[in-house]
């Protein structure tokens, strides 16, 4: 029973829904914004259990004063402080201008953007491993990034108006990009969806039960 | 003599003002005052239900006045207007632009709801063009009433791929289980599995898995499910710890249950830990920082990034290598694919993510799917084939097959 009631609660949601995108007639096309609306309850609800997960987790690290609890202390009290202050404002609490707005803007903001910023970096030193030329695909990339990067700055062009107009940095970068790369990408998609399609008939048939436990 | 100073200045500034007042006033310098008309009405009306839908709508269209475009009378928007009598009682639907020549008039299916739209009732509509001053009115439309429909005709092709490719898959998997040998691509990052998780156990470090961005509902997430808990079947055979950092709570709920079956089918439960699989936080780059955070701490020997990733993919796996992981990644999200190519050792490219849990479970059931996929590629392929020959010859009707109407 553990496993057959999932099973058959998903193959039923999965063919209903099948069902739905090829019958837009009643009841089927009420459907999909039924069960989309059951997907918010549950994620409404499913948002607690985080909350409770992760005061539980964090509480019990620094009663247990686990390796890292000070980081686990102002986890707890950056979460009260937002819960706290959202509840003083209200139900506007997210409006420009309110309390909450400044701690959004000035704490968490800025803390979101260094992180992002940091990928910059990132991007530097994995370019660095991969464009080496130790194989003849990494050398056939490592060709593709010089040109598309070159080709993407005003330095490019003008190192390159000597030559006739096909043969410039700017058209080869977009003709690499227009063209091996739309080629490669489109069948990494027409890959994606044909696996997206055996998943779900893996998952709606009851093949694929590995989630559930057992083979 | 002063006096007839200002007698004179007087008089000048009078004729000059009747001068001004007289010219303003004339014919000649209004260039506006020609003859205003109201601008030619909207011709043929059509009204009819929208295909493809859930009968709460009716398509309108209708010729382009004369005059839009053109004219003195030129014609500056559209106002649709509907009655259910062809005599009386229209009403302005809505107002769209000039050059527009057809207007969805649909509502919800809800009657308490103001934009309560009604199936089977019959509507008339007309059409008013509107010019800077003046408009005019088209005829009235044919009745036409709005209904749903059994099928989808705009989809057909998709449901043709779908009954194809399930075809193949219920062929491959009979074949699969009356015992004949399939073959299937090896796949590096899969091969590599085995041998990431037994560097983990001979270090005695644990193994961090993280399920991506994506909600509980997103394929790649599902596929994800699956892959984890192969894997955690596996760690709880070697007795190897698993991290599983959530960034929605859904996922982490259903992460919890996958690991707790794994463990159980291991014969291990005393070994799982629920601590071990938890709710971070739902932010792209607050969750990034926390997994860092881990990465750095912990140490795991081991990093799987398989699921849905963004601009998060390269800081999490650069920071993997950083802290000298293992790293298996593998997304279906296109611009994350180099990053993760990039940055880590084994990277399972779009489809081989969906591909991953059957390889590893290596079931005839699973296999046969696998190879229905292929399959479909191949068929894939010889269509594109075919219809890049038809294409440079012209022969429109192959590309027609495949259109499609969302």
């Amino acid at each position: 029973m553990r496993r057959e009631v999932p099973l058959t609660i998903t193959a039923i949601v999965g063919f209903t829904l099948i069902i739905a995108y090829f019958v837009p007639h009643a009841p089927f096309s009420d459907v999909r914004d039924l069960f989309s609306d059951w997907f918010m309850v549950i994620a409404a609800f499913a948002i607690y259990l985080g909350i409770l997960n992760l005061l539980k987790i964090n509480v019990d690290k620094v009663y247990k004063k686990r390796p890292g609890w000070g980081f686990s202390i102002v986890t707890i009290l950056g979460f009260f402080l937002f819960v706290y202050i959202g509840i003083r404002e209200g139900r506007d609490f997210g409006e420009f201008g309110t309390r909450y707005y400044w701690l959004y803007d000035r704490i968490y903001y800025p803390l979101m953007a260094a992180m992002f910023a940091i990928l910059a970096f990132f991007i530097a030193s994995a370019s660095y491993r991969a464009f080496r030329a130790r194989n003849l695909e990494a050398t056939i990339l490592l060709l593709a990034a010089f040109f598309v990067m070159l080709g993407r700055v005003p330095i490019g062009y003008y190192l390159t108006t000597w030559l006739p107009e096909g043969w410039r940095m700017g058209n080869i970068a977009d003709w690499i990009m227009d063209f091996p790369q739309t080629a490669g990408q489109r069948a990494v998609m027409i890959g994606i969806a044909l696996g997206i399609v055996s998943t779900s008939l893996r998952v709606i048939l009851g093949i694929e039960r590995a989630f559930l436990g057992g083979e | 003599m002063n006096m007839n100073k200002s007698f004179h200045y007087f008089l000048f500034s009078f004729f000059l003002s009747f001068f001004f007042v007289f010219f303003a006033n004339s014919p000649a310098s209004d260039f506006s005052n020609t003859s205003v008309q109201a601008p030619a009405p909207p011709l043929n009306m059509k009204a009819f239900d929208t295909p493809n839908d859930n009968g709460h709508s009716i398509t309108i269209t209708w010729e382009l006045s004369p005059d839009d475009g053109a004219g003195k009378s030129n014609v500056i928007s559209y106002e649709i207007l509907r009655s259910d009598n062809p005599d009386s009682g229209f009403v302005v639907r809505r107002m769209v632009a000039a050059g527009v020549n057809t207007y969805e008039d649909g509502g919800v299916k809800e009657k308490k709801s103001e934009d309560y739209f009604p199936s089977h009732k019959n509507f008339y509509y007309r059409v008013r063009a509107n010019a800077e001053k003046g408009s005019s009115l088209s005829d009235v439309s044919p009745p036409a009433y709005a209904y749903g429909q059994l099928f989808h005709t705009g989809r057909t092709v998709i449901l043709v791929a779908c009954v194809i490719f399930t075809v193949f898959t219920i062929m491959f998997i009979r074949k699969a289980k009356k015992g004949e040998e399939l073959y299937i691509r090896p796949l590096a990052g899969i091969e590599a599995v085995d041998e990431a998780i037994g560097r983990a156990t001979e270090m005695g470090k644990p193994i961090l898995y993280i399920l991506g961005l994506g909600t509980a509902a997103d394929v790649a997430t599902i596929a994800s499910f699956t892959i984890l808990a192969r894997i955690s079947k596996m760690t709880a055979e070697y007795r190897t710890p698993i991290l599983v950092p959530c960034n929605d709570p859904i996922v982490m709920i259903v992460a919890q249950e996958t690991v707790k079956a794994a463990y159980l089918d291991a014969g291990r439960p005393e070994m799982y830990k629920e601590d071990n699989i938890f709710y971070v936080t739902s932010m792209q780059f607050a969750y990034v920082a926390a997994v860092n955070g881990i990465m750095v701490r912990e140490r795991p020997a081991t990093n799987f990034y398989l699921g849905k990733f963004y601009a998060e993919s390269l800081i999490l796996a650069e920071t993997g290598s950083v802290a000298g992981s293992i790293q298996i990644s593998g997304t279906d999200e296109i611009a994350q694919i180099p990053f993760f190519v990039a940055a880590t050792d084994y990277t399972l490219i779009g489809e081989e993510l969906y591909a991953a849990s059957a390889y590893l479970g290596k079931e005839p059931l699973l296999l046969g799917s696998l190879k229905a996929q292929d399959w479909g590629k191949a068929l894939v392929m010889i269509s594109l084939i075919l219809g890049g020959l038809a294409a440079s010859f012209h022969l429109d009707f192959f590309i027609k097959l495949f259109a499609v109407k969302l």
